[in-house]
């Protein structure tokens, strides 16, 4: 659950949107994220949740809804 | 003794078929024939480097043994340790030969020996690998994947750009007979369409247009910048031929590896319906950008993020933009106009980030509508054919001469 929230709450600093109603909107079609939101968005991971992500591991098709990002910090995080 | 290059006459896709005939019938019986589909490979491999090009095919078995033990000298340093100069000094060996390659003419009149078709797409994958060792997410690989990875023949001279995880996970696996089905559909539909852009499009804007409107535009070259009507047309005929070209080469390569059960990425999607410089480079050349961005942008902004190098998120994005651009600009050759080309279009995407922020603080005053849409098409498409005009170099030719 908390990290869900602080996903969230990353999420909508980068984008300025709150996505918490909207977890299967495509966030690159919809052009709210880009390259540098992703970046930052690895890094903020780190910072507050302790969640390494290597940029290699960051696969477009695999983080590209807000609720596919929660699921695979949860992952990374287990 | 025969020799064929890739794609460039209808004949070769007839020897593609007849040596593909038992790898397809195999693979929609749930069979992969992996030791035949060697023997094709290093087959239309070797008939790349016959007769006068028996040097290439000496480079690349060169270039191949280099690259073989840097990635396998990563890899074996990377299981226990993990100092940021030895992976930089890995991927400085692994660019190693390419620069040396494409810094050559500018010393020397006759190319470099160690050079060959298709090295600066193998580099892109050698480095990949090496950054991949690096974050971890390629631990194990063995020489054959890895050799297979890199001289995948399909894609071997000029991409597209696959990336080793994706590629080997196709390699090994059969697809299921009904998603083989729609492949080989795929693969039919895209070859045929290269014909109608590689040997009818752009045959017509290469071979048949662009010499005569060229002629045309040379003569002028007494003018302010050599500028006239005729250097208009040229922009235009240049950037329909490199398009059609380069994307009938593409679904060619696509094409043909699905015949083969790999689903190599798609280079380009309808990049002059962009409406925008942006959302142009996730269109044009998408394997080569998108490789850009993952393995330079994505890592320039992750390093001066990271070490909080530059304070301003909007600066800091410039200077990865510049430096992406540049690089993919010095990558295509060590010219005045390849490097021009690169700046071009980092000060492109620049001013069109800058655009974008502003529309999105307006958006309420700004009007939008299917009139201002067709408008950033038809901006959108006019700077990217003025950027294939510099690329091209005829404004090297039309300026510096020589004329005749």
């Amino acid at each position: 659950m908390e990290i869900k929230q602080t996903v969230l709450a990353i999420l909508q600093e980068l984008t300025g949107e709150d996505l918490s109603t909207h977890l299967d909107d495509d966030l690159f079609e919809t052009a709210l994220l880009d390259s540098m939101d992703t970046v930052q968005l690895l890094l903020e991971l780190q910072d507050q949740l302790g969640i390494t992500v290597p940029v290699s591991e960051f696969d477009r098709n695999a983080w590209n809804t807000p609720a596919k990002i929660i699921s695979q910090a949860e992952a990374l995080n287990a | 003794m025969i020799n064929l290059q890739p794609y460039t006459n209808p004949l070769y896709f007839a020897y593609l078929f007849v040596a593909f005939l038992p790898i397809m019938i195999a693979l929609s019986h749930g069979v992969r024939l992996h030791r035949y589909e060697t023997v094709v490979g290093l087959g239309f491999i070797i008939l790349m480097f016959t007769g006068t090009k028996w040097h290439e095919g000496v480079a690349l078995l060169v270039y191949l043994v280099i690259e073989w033990l840097v990635v396998t000298g990563y890899r074996r340093y990377r299981r226990a340790h993990n100092h940021t100069w030895v992976f930089v000094v890995a991927v400085l060996a692994a660019i190693a030969p390419l620069v040396i390659v494409k810094l050559t003419p500018l010393f020397s009149k006759s190319p470099s020996l160690l050079g060959f078709l298709g090295i600066s797409y193998l580099t892109f994958k050698a480095v990949q690998m090496v950054m991949e060792l690096r974050d971890g997410t390629i631990k194990s690989f063995t020489t054959w994947q890895f050799l297979r990875f890199l001289i995948f023949f399909p894609i071997i001279s000029s991409g597209p750009i696959d990336r080793f995880r994706r590629f080997t996970k196709d390699a090994e696996s059969v697809p299921s007979r009904a998603a083989y089905g729609d492949m080989v559909a795929k693969g039919v539909h895209n070859i045929f369409l290269g014909f109608l852009y590689k040997f009818i499009l752009g045959y017509f804007f290469g071979t048949v247009m662009l010499p005569q409107v060229g002629r045309i535009a040379l003569h002028h070259h007494g003018a302010f910048l050599g500028l006239s009507w005729a250097l208009v047309v040229y922009m235009y005929v240049y950037s329909m031929y490199l398009f059609f070209d380069f994307a009938g080469y593409s679904l060619f390569a696509v094409g043909t590896s699905y015949l083969l059960g790999i689903q190599t990425p798609v280079n380009f999607n309808k990049p002059f319906a962009s409406p925008n410089i942006k959302e142009f480079w996730n269109r044009w050349h998408m394997s080569l950008s998108f490789w850009f961005r993952d393995f330079v942008f994505m890592r320039v902004t992750f390093f001066m993020m990271k070490h909080k190098l530059v304070k301003n998120r909007i600066h800091l994005s410039q200077i990865a933009y510049l430096i992406n651009f540049l690089v993919m600009g010095f990558w295509h050759g060590v010219t005045w106009y390849y490097i021009v080309y690169g700046l071009f279009h980092a000060g492109a995407i620049i001013l069109n980030d800058s655009w974008l922020r502003f529309k999105k603080k307006h958006r309420q005053q700004l009007p939008h509508n299917r009139w201002t849409q067709a408008l950033a098409v038809v901006i959108t498409f006019n700077v990217v054919c003025f950027s294939f005009l510099i690329f091209s170099g005829f404004l090297n030719q039309l300026w510096f001469g020589p004329f005749r």
